[in-house]
């Protein structure tokens, strides 16, 4: 799997003002997304506590830690989904704070889910078309009587929709139902239907479950023409270390909530508190 | 591996144009329209045919919007009859003052009133929008039945609106023949309007807002928006419909506009397949004509609804039937037949 990386030269990443790592190619621009002090408390449980990131304008940033760490709450944090109890989220120097899940997306968070939500009924196109809605102008009136407007917003949204079907080869299957398609292709259609969408970054929820090992090795070489595409920011929640490893230029682990480590991928291989908290105290391999 | 799959019909292009839906769906409504003119202005059709045009129409109406509802959006709407009725009163009350005071003719005191009714029931539908569309499902389901049951009883207890003896459209009553042209007008133009909404990026926003709402507001869509503007729309069409209505009877009695009309115009939507415009047309058609065709069985109506809804509920979810509507689909069935004739000729070569 080692072999995944071997074009890509190792990033080099330096320590920006607010102390957290990005890539040195971004150290110029603003962090495309500066979380502070994040936290959120269900009842008396402390789901997720100061949790302090910045992510680079290109960077691809991993977030692992073991099952019920709070990485999918992160997720919901940074999409308005659940209110923050503290802290502060900036994307692109703009407060986030008391925004819709909806106005979140427009200004630049798109997000895939780990059970994969699709518009199950619609075709393939419609629901990349869904998300390319936001990016034309149309009102009730050209919908309703479907004036020249409408027919020059259809195909330039028809157009769009084959161009991002194209980056994953998809478009001989745009008029099958989503709810049809076999599960690697849904995983495919979501993170479409979120580029559609026009993000700054862009928040992928395990992309890799499910899939077989040559199914990940193209999803990562998939994410990586991504972001060189688009020239986004990538953050994914992933469990498979080979991609994680492979492609995440920043990682940070969470464990009960709070960050544990930060680093390059190798800083974190050597990392003791994250190999304790995936595996467990060395103390107590010698005693058993 | 996406790309093996292929799909079965694109093989074989029969004429898109031709057999598109939205086509059939227009060309089964004008259809209806023409035959149904047709047969009353040359007086062959009976008395009875003559009196359900109007009826049938302001069913058709109230089901494609209801459908809008419940079918696009999928929120279950129980007081659809409410919109109706605010409609009717507020588009007769304004024809009467129009006949009264101008001696206005019908053909521009009736759109006139159509649309003002449907403006009235689009104010009715936002009213009552704002405060429940932040509910689901079945809350959803229970205000609006409330909402429904109160509006009927507000306009009983109120005194220009007749109250409990019904509202006297004596003076702007038009006959079936007169109305007609106009019925028609309205369910074809509606018919059009919510074929094009579905068409368009706000109609494709409303599928994917009842598909899965998280994903929806995750992609950029603003739910309460299209909520509402769903329900302002279906309201000003139910709003057109009972204007059309009020000015078919004599007198509009709010009586009328009850929990089992909602109830029958819901049952349509559903006999006729919800997000299917189609279906509503051909059902609120059908369960119009039914029971006048079928006068001996009248009484037992309600419970033959009921049957017909569950058999419908078995045939639209249960596999065995998917497959057999899938054998049984015009479209498969031309290719079918297509491919066999290829298949034929190819073997005599």
């Amino acid at each position: 799997m080692s072999n995944f990386n071997k074009n890509y030269p190792k990033t080099k990443m330096i320590v920006p003002p607010s102390n957290t790592l990005i890539p040195e190619r971004d150290a110029d621009k603003l962090p495309v997304l500066d979380v502070r002090n994040l936290g959120i408390d269900f009842g008396g449980l402390k789901a997720v506590d100061n949790f302090t990131l910045t992510i680079g304008k290109t960077e691809i940033a991993g977030l692992i830690g073991p099952n019920g760490a709070g990485k999918t709450t992160v997720f919901n944090l940074l999409t308005n989904v659940y209110k923050p109890t503290r802290g502060a989220i900036l994307l692109d120097g703009e407060p986030t704070a008391g925004k819709e899940p909806y106005e979140i997306n427009k200004m630049g968070i798109a997000r895939t889910f780990q059970n994969i939500r699709l518009f199950n009924e619609m075709t393939v196109i419609d629901n990349v078309k869904v998300g390319l809605g936001g990016s034309v102008k149309e009102n009730l009136f050209d919908a309703l009587f479907h004036t020249p407007r409408y027919r020059k917003n259809e195909k330039m949204l028809n157009e769009k929709a084959y161009e991002l079907l194209g980056i994953f080869g998809m478009e001989d299957i745009a008029k099958l139902k989503a709810g049809n398609l076999p599960y690697g292709a849904q995983r495919r259609l979501e993170i479409l239907r979120a580029l559609a969408t026009k993000p700054k970054i862009l928040l992928l929820d395990e992309p890799a479950a499910g899939m077989n090992p040559s199914e990940t090795a193209e999803l990562m070489e998939n994410i990586r023409r991504i972001r060189d595409t688009f020239n986004i920011a990538i953050m994914l929640i992933e469990h498979d270390m080979n991609l994680v490893m492979g492609i995440c230029e920043g990682i940070a682990v969470l464990n009960f909530g709070q960050i544990i480590a930060k680093g390059t991928p190798d800083d974190i291989k050597n990392n003791e508190t994250v190999i304790e908290a995936y595996l467990g105290r060395k103390e107590n391999k010698k005693n058993a | 591996m996406a790309t093996q799959i292929n799909k079965p019909l694109e093989k074989t292009p029969i004429s898109k144009k031709l057999l598109n839906k939205d086509t059939i769906t227009v060309f089964i409504v004008v259809a209806f329209y023409a035959v149904y003119s047709t047969l009353i202005y040359t007086n062959t059709a009976g008395r009875q045919m003559l009196n359900m045009a109007i009826t049938i129409s302001c069913y058709i109406l109230m089901a494609v919007s209801l459908n809008l509802v419940v079918g696009f959006l999928g929120e279950l709407s129980l007081g659809h009859a409410a919109f109706m009725s605010v409609g009717a009163y507020s588009g007769s009350m304004l024809s009467v003052a129009l006949l009264q005071s101008t001696a206005m003719p019908l053909y521009i005191r009736l759109p006139l009133a159509m649309i003002f009714g449907g403006l009235v029931a689009t104010i009715f539908g936002i009213i009552i929008g704002i405060p429940v569309l932040r509910l689901n499902g079945d809350y959803l389901a229970i205000v609006t039945l409330a909402f429904g049951e109160i509006v009927k009883n507000v306009i009983i207890n109120l005194d220009f609106t007749g109250g409990a003896i019904g509202y006297d459209t004596k003076a702007i009553y038009s006959t079936p023949k007169a109305l007609l042209p106009y019925a028609a007008a309205a369910v074809i133009i509606s018919v059009l309007l919510i074929i094009n909404l579905a068409k368009s990026k706000h109609g494709r926003a409303i599928t994917a807002v009842r598909d899965n709402k998280i994903a929806a507001s995750a992609t950029g869509i603003n739910i309460t928006y299209y909520k509402l503007m769903v329900f302002a729309f279906s309201a000003f069409i139910a709003g057109v419909a009972g204007v059309l209505w009020g000015h078919s009877l004599s007198i509009i009695k709010a009586a009328k506009f009850d929990f089992n009309m909602s109830i029958e115009i819901l049952v349509i939507v559903v006999l006729g397949g919800m997000g299917s415009i189609r279906g509503s047309v051909i059902a609120a058609i059908l369960l119009k004509v039914l029971p006048e065709a079928l006068r001996a069985v009248d009484d037992y109506r309600m419970l033959i609804y009921s049957l017909l809804l569950i058999l419908m509920m078995l045939f639209n979810s249960a596999p065995q039937f998917a497959k057999l509507r899938e054998k049984l689909n015009i479209k498969n069935t031309l290719v079918y037949f297509k491919n066999r004739k290829e298949k034929k000729g190819g073997n005599v070569e």
